[in-house]
């Protein structure tokens, strides 16, 4: 069996210069009738994951949250631990998209998009844990300012209702900011469809777009006041996630360096998801060409210099609970690194701090398996750190006689990994169905669209 | 691999010019064939590219568009808005006190303001680059010429209008000719797409919009008019459940009572109140005229019963029992003639009374009194008495009755 039959996208792309060859090696994942074998045995697992989570789900609604394992005093358990970490994993790409187009790093080109999508549709399994966990899913209008037979209205001075603003907010504009950079590159797939299905369903979203330079002019414009948009929202969306925890009074929680700490670690486990991504997809759809060693390599090191941030706020943890003197402060802490929860707490260390540092060898973040075996670690270890935090903190604070300890339930276990089987769907959609490179931004910043330099 | 789906270019002879489209390979001849037409005064015109060529704002002499002053707009409009919900729904409407902050703090409405400014601004800039680029446009002409399907590929073209005042078949095409194009062609108006919806899609859309009314239509009935059936209760919670409740009907039994009286003779566990004394202020047929056993005369059981006098008995009964309380004194200014005043304790009536009937008629009530027997428990109630008792005493005391040395300090 010769490679092509496996993967079709081994071959060279066509085209008579490097333009042509960019649309053709992005266009032809899109366009073929028959995607990878790789692409048909992952969308079936996640096919598989994504059942046992609406399973799960359809269970919890059935019969209430008791079905989960939280229970007072750890009454946010998994569902909570879940939201911060698919909420985390959004923000590489908004920070991709957004952060590093203000910071004109060029080489995001290459990655933008399919992060941008990992933002999306992280966001949409994250938005579905709290919506389970208020009770009764089906009164989340509560929680928005609708005039109702309660004349009640929302409490705008709590955290949880900034959470409800800010992540709606997050999740609308990282849509528009994914659908606008989509539109040329949609009028790509429109000019070059086959068939009238095609061409009409790629022509309604492309919005009749010609590529014309006044609309480019507009277009860019658009795009750097959405980048500038986004680059405080995404900062802001986690830092109001850690205020859920930074405003309650519960040792281990009340702490001011919860906002830059939450962001540095979003960006860290969202940058390893990243890579979780684009090692496969670059393997299986041909895109070796555009997502280079050199682009796995530059996310590793923000992968480390995040990490090293993370690990710097795990220190600076335990030194302010030392300095403050609070003696509940003080036992949160201890009781973290050797109370019954300690597994947790080593693994995260293991795999946030100690680990990632193999990076510091040029062959490893060179290599792009083990990108992949790093990236897979990182977010093992920034679920536990999520985890580490709510459950010790819930599970022994003030009181002795009101402690607890929190063990998740099978039903628990099939969320979580059931929420993977959504998040996995969604993307390997978007890979079969969408561009999953920016065409037009890498044909900007290929070396073909600036030789016109060499004449002045 | 387009050739299927481009429609032959109009017959010239049928459709008028719509301008002169060059063709170009590489962005640079593109950016150098701008700047010719720029400055030959051209002013109907445009290049077509697969991505926004560097420089060719200055190159076609582009205007810096209007675009960020509509995010600016919409990020104050944001602002503003957020800023009136937050004091409109918690500070106006439906004040809501909050851990005892000022009812309008500023910086617990700060994220909520910052998120409905980038929201709308986010939006508004979306919207905002498609009006200005007169998007969605489903039809052009340049959608019939062949050769420009490769603009979102590799190709890069420049469309001079035949509206330009400028313009001259011959003349344009020499000048265009002059920019080294791939190729030049010719651009006819689009007849061939039709302008007018199709019919079946415009008798749709009128369907959908009449039917978009009818949920509206049904909530104003609902909201305007009376109905004697059951409201319509989607989600069940859990407001019905399969049981019986007090005081409903229950056919399984012979009375046809859900609640379940007393079985003659049951006495609950703690209710077997035997001791007349102390639970009815009673010696046999008559009131007590002593305290029961277990209540001891002491400063103990004085200070419990001023306490409880001051918690149950002032309110109307006033702090020295003249029956001067606030209530009193709230329902004298009020005047409104129905009101019983409260007795003033001190009366020699009530000195007369015995302790076992004082007992009762706090326990029980008396006139407009109502019976404090469930809520003040039963030592508490002698302790009660044993205070009015102190206080009715040091209403018929003289200055003999002090100790000798308090009795100094009067003098």
């Amino acid at each position: 069996m010769a490679i092509s039959d496996v993967n079709p996208f081994e071959a060279p792309p066509k085209g008579a210069n490097m333009f042509a060859q960019i649309t053709d090696n992005v266009s032809r994942i899109a366009e073929t009738d028959k995607p990878p074998r790789a692409w048909y045995i992952a969308f079936g697992f996640a096919q598989i994951l994504l059942i046992i989570f609406f399973s799960s789900l359809g269970y919890v609604v059935w019969n209430g949250i008791g079905a989960w394992g939280n229970m007072m005093p750890v009454a946010w358990g998994f569902p909570i631990v879940n939201f911060v970490f698919w909420i985390g994993i959004g923000h590489a790409g908004t920070l991709i998209s957004a952060v590093l187009f203000l910071f004109r790093q060029n080489w995001r080109t290459a990655i933008n998009r399919f992060a941008e999508a990992m933002t999306i549709f992280a966001v949409v399994c994250a938005g579905i844990f709290p919506g389970m966990h208020i009770g009764r899913p089906w009164l989340p209008y509560y929680m928005f300012p609708i005039p109702n037979q309660m004349d009640m209205w929302p409490q705008f001075r709590s955290p949880l209702e900034w959470d409800v603003f800010a992540v709606s907010t997050y999740a609308t504009v990282s849509i528009l900011f994914w659908y606008m950079g989509m539109i040329p590159d949609f009028a790509t797939f429109r000019d070059r469809a086959t068939t009238t299905a095609r061409r009409v369903a790629y022509g309604i979203v492309a919005m009749g777009w010609r590529g014309s330079s006044r609309q480019w002019h507009v277009y860019e414009r658009a795009y750097l006041i959405l980048a500038a948009l986004a680059t405080p929202l995404v900062l802001s969306v986690h830092s109001v996630v850690s205020f859920d925890f930074a405003t309650a009074q519960l040792p281990g929680w009340h702490a001011t360096i919860f906002p830059p700490y939450f962001v540095a670690g979003a960006i860290f486990g969202g940058f390893a998801m990243v890579v979780t991504l684009a090692v496969p997809a670059r393997q299986f759809f041909g895109l070796k060409r555009i997502i280079t060693i050199r682009h796995l390599e530059l996310m590793n090191k923000v992968i480390m210099a995040t990490g090293l941030i993370v690990g710097y706020a795990y220190g600076m943890e335990f030194f302010i609970a030392w300095y403050s003197g609070g003696k509940y402060e003080q036992f949160t802490f201890i009781n973290r690194a050797f109370g019954p929860y300690a597994w947790a707490y080593w693994t995260m260390i293991s795999c946030n701090v100690i680990l990632p540092q193999l990076h510091w060898i040029p062959k490893f973040r060179q290599n792009p398996w083990c990108t992949l075996a790093i990236g897979l670690v990182v977010n093992v270890g920034m679920w536990f750190e999520r985890f580490v935090i709510i459950c010790t903190s819930l599970s022994r604070d003030f009181l002795p006689s009101s402690w607890g300890y929190f063990v998740p339930t099978p039903v628990d276990l099939a969320t979580l990994g059931g929420s993977f089987g959504l998040f996995f769907t969604l993307f390997l959609l978007f890979c079969r169905y969408l561009p999953m490179v920016a065409m037009a931004e890498v044909k900007a910043f290929s070396p073909a669209a600036h030789s016109h330099a060499d004449h002045h | 691999m387009s050739d299927e789906h481009k429609h032959s270019p109009a017959q010239p002879s049928e459709a008028p010019l719509h301008g002169l489209l060059a063709e170009y390979d590489r962005p640079e001849q593109v950016l150098a064939a701008a700047k010719k037409i720029r400055d030959a005064g051209f002013t109907k015109w445009d290049t077509f590219t697969p991505f926004p060529v560097h420089g060719i704002d200055d190159a076609m002499g582009i205007k810096m568009t209007i675009l960020p002053w509509f995010t600016l707009c919409a990020g104050l409009t944001g602002l503003g808005s957020a800023i009136l919900l937050q004091w409109w729904t918690n500070a106006f409407d439906y004040p809501w006190l909050i851990s005892g902050k000022p009812m309008w703090s500023i910086p617990a409405n700060v994220p909520i303001m910052f998120e409905l400014t980038v929201l709308l601004s986010a939006i508004t800039t979306l919207v905002g680059m498609l009006m200005l680029n007169n998007l969605p446009l489903p039809s052009h002409p340049l959608d019939h010429v062949r050769r420009f399907a490769k603009v979102s590929d590799d190709k890069f073209f420049l469309l001079i209008e035949a509206s330009d005042p400028k313009f001259d078949d011959a003349d344009t095409r020499a000048l265009l000719n002059g920019t080294h194009p791939a190729a030049i062609e010719a651009v006819f108006e689009d007849r061939i797409t039709v302008d007018k919806l199709p019919t079946g899609l415009v008798y749709g859309l009128i369907i959908v919009a009449v039917m978009a009314v009818v949920p509206f239509a049904l909530a104003a009935k609902a909201r305007y008019t009376k109905s004697s059936g059951t409201r319509i209760h989607i989600i069940q919670d859990m407001d019905s459940q399969p049981k019986y409740k007090a005081q409903r009907e229950n056919p399984f039994f012979a009375d046809n009572r859900a609640t379940r009286p007393a079985i003659d003779g049951t006495v609950a566990v703690g209710d077997a109140r035997e001791d007349d004394h102390f639970y009815k202020g009673k010696q046999g047929d008559a009131w007590a005229r002593t305290f029961p056993s277990e209540i001891t005369l002491s400063e103990a059981t004085m200070d419990r019963g001023r306490q409880r006098f001051g918690i149950y008995c002032t309110p109307c009964h006033g702090q020295a029992g003249l029956g001067d309380g606030m209530v009193a004194k709230r329902a004298d200014s009020l005047a409104q003639g129905s009101w019983i005043p409260p007795t003033n304790i001190t009366q020699d009536y009530l000195r007369q009374m015995p302790v076992g009937q004082l007992f009762s008629e706090i326990s029980n009530g008396v006139r407009n009194m109502p019976a404090y027997g469930p809520q003040i428990k039963t030592e508490d109630r002698w302790a009660i008495i044993m205070y009015v008792r102190a206080l009715q005493r040091s209403k018929s005391g003289n200055v003999n009755d002090l100790p000798p040395d308090a009795r100094a300090s009067l003098k």
